[in-house]
Parts: C-alpha cells; sequence; structure tokens
C-alpha cells in the first residue's frame, strides 16, 4: 500500500532538504513543536464541551428517537433506510458515524449495496461538527459567521452525491 | 449559532433522558466523555507537537514556500483575500494534501497552523472569508485515498477492498466543489447585506 510509505517519505525529504539547506533542524523542530502543546491547550474546553453535549444528546436516545423519524423519507428517495443514521450523524459526530459504518459492514457485507453506500458516505465528507469545534476553537474565534451552514450544506450534497453515485456505478 | 446547538443537545438529551428513563446512561456518558475528551486531546498533542516541529523545519528548508509558489495561481482563486507570499499559503497546500492522501492526523495541525497565519490576517475573533474557506475545504473532506474506509472493508474480507474508491473520489470532489460553490454564495450575500 502507498500509505505505508507516505508518512516516512515525507520525513525523509524535509529532513534531507533541511541538512542540505544547513537549517538547525533539531532546533527548529523542537521550536516549532512547542506551538502544538499550546494549541492542544487552547483546544480542550471547545472539544470537551461540545463532546458532552452530543454524549448526553446520544445516550438520552433522543438521537435515535429523531433518526426514526427521519427513516420514511430516506426510503421515499429509494435509499436503504439502514444507512439513514450515518447520513445524519457523519456530520455530528466522527467516532458514532465511524461505528455505524463498521457495524452496517459487518452486517451487510464489505461488498452489499450497504456495505458499498456506507464506505463512500464515510470516505467522502467528514464531522463538520468537530473540525469547527476544533479549527475555530484552537484560535479563539467565538463568531463563526456562516461557517457552520456552508459545512453542513456542504454535508447534504456529499451524502445526496454518494447515494446517486453509488446507485448508478452498483446496482 | 453553535451556543444554540450546544444548548440544543444538552437539554433536549436531558429532557429527553428525564420522560423516557435514560438518565442513568446520560450520567455515564457525561462522565466517559470527559475521559474520553481528555484522551482526543492527549493523542491529537502527540500529532500536532510532532508535525508542526516538521513542518517548521519544511517552512525554514524552503520547502513550503515553494509548494506555495507552485500552486498560487489555485490557491490565489480560492482565497483571494490572502496576501501573496504569505506563510499561510504553504500551511493551506499542506493541509490540503495530508487530506486527500487520507492523512487525517497530518492534514489537522497544518488546517490549524494555517488557521492561526489567518487568524493574525485578520486579528478579530470573528471568523474571516478565508477561515470560512478554509473551513468548508476541510468539512466536505477532499479525499483520494479513503484510508480508514479502506481498513475496515479489509478487515471484513471484502473481495475487492478498493472497489470503493473511485466512487469516493467522485463523491468527494462533488461535496469539495459544492462546499466551496456554497461559501462563495454565503460570501456574496454577505457581502451585499453590508452594503445594504
Amino acid at each position: 500500500m502507498i500509505s505505508i510509505w507516505l508518512i516516512p517519505s515525507i520525513i525523509l525529504i524535509v529532513l534531507v532538504t533541511a541538512t542540505i539547506k544547513k537549517v538547525p533542524s533539531y532546533e527548529v523542530f523542537v521550536e516549532g513543536s512547542k506551538e502544538g502543546i499550546q494549541i492542544a491547550i487552547t483546544l480542550l474546553p471547545f472539544l470537551l464541551g461540545m463532546m458532552v453535549s452530543i454524549a448526553i444528546f446520544q445516550a438520552s436516545g433522543a438521537m435515535g428517537a429523531i433518526l426514526k423519524v427521519f427513516e420514511p423519507l430516506m426510503s421515499m428517495v429509494g435509499a436503504p433506510a439502514e444507512i439513514l443514521p450515518l447520513a445524519l450523524i457523519r456530520p455530528i459526530s466522527g467516532t458514532a458515524a465511524l461505528s455505524m459504518t463498521t457495524e452496517l459492514i459487518r452486517t451487510f457485507g464489505p461488498d452489499s449495496f450497504i456495505g458499498q453506500l456506507a464506505s463512500v458516505m464515510q470516505g467522502s465528507t467528514d464531522t463538520t461538527l468537530y473540525i469547527i469545534t476544533v479549527y475555530f476553537g484552537a484560535v479563539g474565534i467565538k463568531r463563526m459567521g456562516d461557517a457552520l451552514k456552508v459545512g453542513l450544506l456542504a454535508d447534504l450534497v456529499g451524502i445526496i452525491a454518494s447515494i446517486v453515485i453509488v446507485i448508478i456505478l452498483f446496482s | 449559532m453553535v451556543n444554540l446547538i450546544w444548548a440544543f443537545l444538552a437539554v433536549v438529551g436531558i429532557a429527553y433522558a428525564a420522560i423516557n428513563g435514560t438518565m442513568k446512561e446520560v450520567n455515564e456518558a457525561i462522565f466517559s466523555t470527559l475521559d474520553e475528551a481528555i484522551m482526543i486531546t492527549l493523542s491529537l498533542a502527540g500529532v500536532l507537537i510532532f508535525w508542526l516541529g516538521l513542518m517548521k523545519i519544511a517552512e525554514e528548508a524552503g520547502l513550503l514556500a515553494g509548494l506555495a509558489k507552485i500552486f498560487r495561481p489555485i490557491v490565489k482563486r480560492i482565497f483571494p483575500e490572502i496576501p501573496d507570499d504569505h506563510p499561510a499559503i504553504g500551511y493551506i497546500l499542506s493541509n490540503m494534501t495530508a487530506n486527500m492522501f487520507g492523512l487525517g492526523n497530518a492534514a489537522t495541525p497544518m488546517g490549524l497552523k494555517a488557521m492561526r497565519e489567518l487568524k493574525k490576517l485578520s486579528g478579530s475573533d470573528k471568523a474571516s472569508r478565508s477561515m470560512i474557506t478554509l473551513l468548508a475545504i476541510n468539512t466536505s473532506s477532499l479525499t483520494l485515498i479513503p484510508t480508514t474506509v479502506l481498513a475496515i472493508r479489509m478487515k471484513y474480507d471484502s473481495a475487492d477492498p478498493t472497489s470503493i474508491v473511485g466512487a469516493t473520489v467522485l463523491a468527494t470532489i462533488i461535496s469539495t466543489v459544492a462546499a466551496l460553490l456554497i461559501d462563495r454564495y454565503f460570501y456574496y450575500r454577505r457581502k451585499r447585506a453590508m452594503h445594504g
């Protein structure tokens, strides 16, 4: 697999170039790294607060109830109802989406229609709420403008695109 | 907006638990999530510390500037407000490249570093136009190799684990283009609203 080679190659290229250009690589590394600690600490309250709220929503069963409401809507479009929870959860919680994708692939098989659809859906969008929390949290953005609307609308397009593409390609 | 969503999730969750008798689960979830958040931040810290160190070397060695030079025309189109030769461009490109190759944990540090550079540019606590665009690109996740999904498919003995790569790339391109268009639409709407 290419991906095994990717990260070591990046490290190799960076270090070789730095050495040729006489950059004091280790000292610069330590200097740059410090910023990582700072970002992680700034991030923690934003991430922790958001995660607790999502966890309450999920554990109470409210999330499941909302998913049930949307199910008939999904079968109307012709997509399997089993995929709906994943489509709804994908922008909100990355870990929940990943476990749903795994569960769908395990239950229906990776080469089934639902398995393919779950794979494409999981791979083609990201957890909008998490990304907004992390990216804006790290730099202390309080007024986020249209960011959430843009992210969620793009997710919607991504999910619809996944369904249409998988229907065309695999069924 | 985020205040509303945040409060909404917790309030509705607790109210729902009160009616349906799932308060015990809610209680457990609160405390296990606190641990989980610390664990995620810790593992994220490791990744952040390593990649930001490495990227600092890349910056000093002129690699980021080189990358920025090659792709400047494209970045200029997507981020018209970033001045030429600004370090943010190098970090945005590293972030996009890492995303494309499915290196999620390398993409985040570079994206965050790019955000910091953008914050220096805007100097306010309000999301700037470039920040929203960077976010849009990241939430729509421009991936060429969906590594995690491939791993799951292999684990459950797919006859052809990579069969979904083409479809995923197509879907991700559509969602990224859509994200950029939606982002532009909202930008022009803000601009129009400002001019009355």
